[in-house]
């Protein structure tokens, strides 16, 4: 969000107004009358504020008030507002685009910026693409003061705020590689009256991956707006996407499990429509716990009406597998209402099914083919 | 023939004394590879026996290839250590470099991937990964993680992102069997590309037909799809995973994740139909359509 991306520029030294987070209307009048005359602008991960009413300037602090009050609890692309930056009011006089970000295609980095200003610059790019230069960065090089100079050129900032720029890109520079971040970006980037160069809005991505050198990113997370089995999932360190469907799926390794989705959707064209209900990957090593905490997730999605566990036993074995969902029922006990539908293939598969036909479990029922199990499993859900 | 991996491979494991890299090291000399030692700094001049063989364990890469003339390393080192790990092997020049690990930083894969197209890559690495299950070329040799029990040797080419795509069509298509299976990654930035492989296998005999296996994100497929259109003869079947992926959600894979109009596994699978690639709607079809052109040749 905004003002967390305000943070991260702040910590190195990027120019622009810091503001002041408001959860309530109280808060921001409260800021207002700190700030002087100053803009509230809503903060959620959309883009597209302004135009949904999420920003506006506040001239006293009765207006920041009464700003704050339209929106906090708004909803902006089905995001609800929980919180408001009041952020000075800057003179602008013009307003630029600047970002780095991760270039997957070309296995690089890329720079992108435009005088050509500001917040549309999707506009811009397509009406005007020539306005928008991409400079390809070297991540065995980077952005050096040389760098930053041809940066700076290329984009063509107006001469007297050239020195202002060099220094800006080698800061949001240290932002994009000192936070691993996948994208940074400023916009706008305003000349404000008197030839200062700040800015004013940004984002930033930073890499999950690198989670494990960045101890203060956690901070960052967005814990009010994940949904409440997400948040549950992630607590667990299992790997889980929310959908809409009824047929909770569980499998090992992203790409099946993307393809089991995609089957169970097939299926339920032939069954009243159902869909899958989630994404949980339980990854290689799916002992007993790790499969009881994965079905405690989805059985407590009130919209699941059945589960289908498909794995291919690669690392995993189907017998550690076949324990899991055993040890997973005794587990949960009678908290274990909705049938499952188990297909195992693969490493030890003959002992996995073996496992299971002897629990004999009414819940159980076992499926040899992908395309077999899916098609029970929505028939399931749609009884 | 197989594609960069053959029964003559000589391989090395950097983190062979590791938890993950004792258990693959053991299963791949199960497989048959030819492990021919270890990489690690604080044990060199032990060694380690995994599945009855004596394991050597060398101080650097650079001593490892002088003493066993290996040419390929497989990576299981954890993911803050595994950028220092590629350099290393690439300094060496170390010819295959497959990278398992999983959870890298991209930034650090794209470090490793300039580094590795700089003036540095004396000895002309070719990288695979990260996160990947690696490659194997079935009843020749394993540098990897795939299970080698899956399918024998054969006349299919496999490339895929997804690990556990790559063993359900191996196990799909096991009647036929594989010259060689390699699974690319799923990361935003891999060693390896669909491209790389498809070319390979063209180039590759004993390879009669091609399996692509993609998934949502970023834009390989199209690339994929644009370089078969101009360079591949060999028949090509595709599958996509994803299709009802929702926009703005990572699907497990760092790289899996649609973002607006781009990445979606329909405008994959269009762009490879375009160029007469047939492509299944789920594992099994994808295998019926390869098996329908295997009887037919």
């Amino acid at each position: 969000m905004e003002f967390q991306a305000k943070e991260l520029f702040a910590k190195h030294d990027v120019p622009g107004a810091l503001g002041i987070v408001a959860t309530t209307p109280a808060e921001a009048r409260a800021a207002a009358e700190k700030l002087g005359v100053c803009v509230v602008k809503a903060q959620v991960k959309a883009g597209g504020r302004g135009k949904a009413g999420g920003v506006k300037l506040a001239k006293t602090p009765d207006e920041a008030e009464e700003h704050a009050t339209a929106i906090l609890g708004m909803e902006i692309k089905g995001l609800t507002v929980h919180r408001v930056l009041i952020a000075p009011a800057a003179s602008i006089l013009e307003e630029y685009y600047f970002s780095f970000l991760l270039d997957r295609a070309n296995r690089q980095y890329l720079c992108i910026a435009s005088i050509e200003g500001g917040v549309e610059i999707e506009e811009v790019a397509k009406t005007n693409p020539d306005a928008v230069k991409q400079i390809p960065i070297n991540p065995g090089t980077g952005v050096d003061e040389a760098k930053a100079r041809e940066i700076v050129a290329e984009a063509g900032f107006p001469e007297v705020l050239v020195e202002q720029a060099v220094t800006l890109v080698l800061n949001l520079w240290k932002v994009f590689v000192e936070e691993d971040a996948t994208l940074v970006e400023v916009n706008p980037l305003a000349r404000l009256e008197g030839d200062v160069l700040e800015a004013l809005d940004g984002k930033v991505s930073l890499d999950e991956n690198a989670e494990f050198r960045h101890a203060d990113h956690a901070q960052f997370e967005d814990k009010d707006a994940a949904d409440p089995l997400e948040a549950k999932a992630k607590a667990k360190g299992l790997n889980y996407v929310k959908l809409d469907g009824a047929v909770g799926i569980i499998g090992n390794g992203a790409g099946l499990v993307m393809s089991t989705l995609d089957v169970v959707a097939y299926a339920g064209e032939e069954h009243g429509g159902v869909k899958p209900a989630n994404f949980l990957d339980i990854g290689g090593g799916a002992n007993a716990q790790v499969m009881a905490d994965g079905l405690d997730v989805i059985l407590h999605d009130v919209q699941v009406k059945s589960v289908f566990v498909n794995v291919f036993g690669g690392i995993t074995a189907c017998d550690e597998v076949a324990n899991g969902i055993k040890g997973a029922l005794e587990i949960l006990g009678d908290e274990a209402t909705k049938p499952l539908v188990v297909r195992l293939d693969g490493n030890n598969v003959e002992e996995g099914r073996r496992i299971l036909d002897e629990l004999n479990h009414p819940l159980i029922t076992l499926v040899d083919t992908m395309d077999g199990a899916a098609d029970k499993a929505a028939e399931l859900a749609n009884a | 023939m197989s594609i960069y991996l053959n029964k003559d491979s000589k391989i090395i494991v950097q983190g062979m004394t590791g938890g993950m890299g004792s258990k693959h090291t053991t299963l791949m000399v199960q497989a048959g590879s030819n492990i021919v030692g270890g990489v690690n700094a604080r044990k060199a001049g032990t060694s380690v026996e995994l599945a009855g063989k004596d394991l050597p364990v060398f101080g650097s890469v650079t001593e490892a290839m002088k003493e066993t003339g290996a040419d390929v390393s497989v990576v299981f080192v954890p993911p803050a250590f595994t950028k220092d790990a590629c350099i290393e092997a690439i300094d060496a020049g170390i010819g295959l470099l497959v990278v398992i690990t999983e959870g890298v930083p991209v930034q650090d894969t794209a470090e490793v991937w300039a580094y590795l197209n700089g003036a540095s890559n004396h000895g002309g690495t070719r990288m695979i990964g990260p996160n990947c299950p690696g490659i194997i070329t079935p009843g020749e040799s394993l540098a990897g993680i795939t299970p080698h029990t899956i399918a024998g040797t054969g006349p299919v080419g496999l490339v895929s992102k997804s690990g556990t795509l790559t063993y359900q069509m191996m196990f799909e298509l096991r009647d036929y069997g594989f010259s060689t299976a390699i699974g690319i990654g799923g990361d935003p930035i891999v060693g390896t590309t669909h491209i790389d492989a498809l070319a390979a296998f063209e180039a590759d005999p004993d390879t009669k037909a091609i399996v692509m296996i993609g998934e949502i994100g970023g834009d390989a497929e199209e690339r994929a799809a644009a370089y078969i259109k101009d360079h591949v003869t060999k028949p090509v079947v595709g599958y996509v995973a994803g299709f009802t992926a929702p926009e703005g959600k990572t699907m497990g894979h760092a790289g899996a994740i649609v973002s607006g109009s781009s990445g979606t596994a329909q405008a994959k699978k269009e762009a490879l139909e375009a160029v007469g690639v047939k492509v299944g709607k789920t594992p099994s079809e994808t295998a019926q359509l390869m098996r329908d052109i295997l009887s037919s040749m």
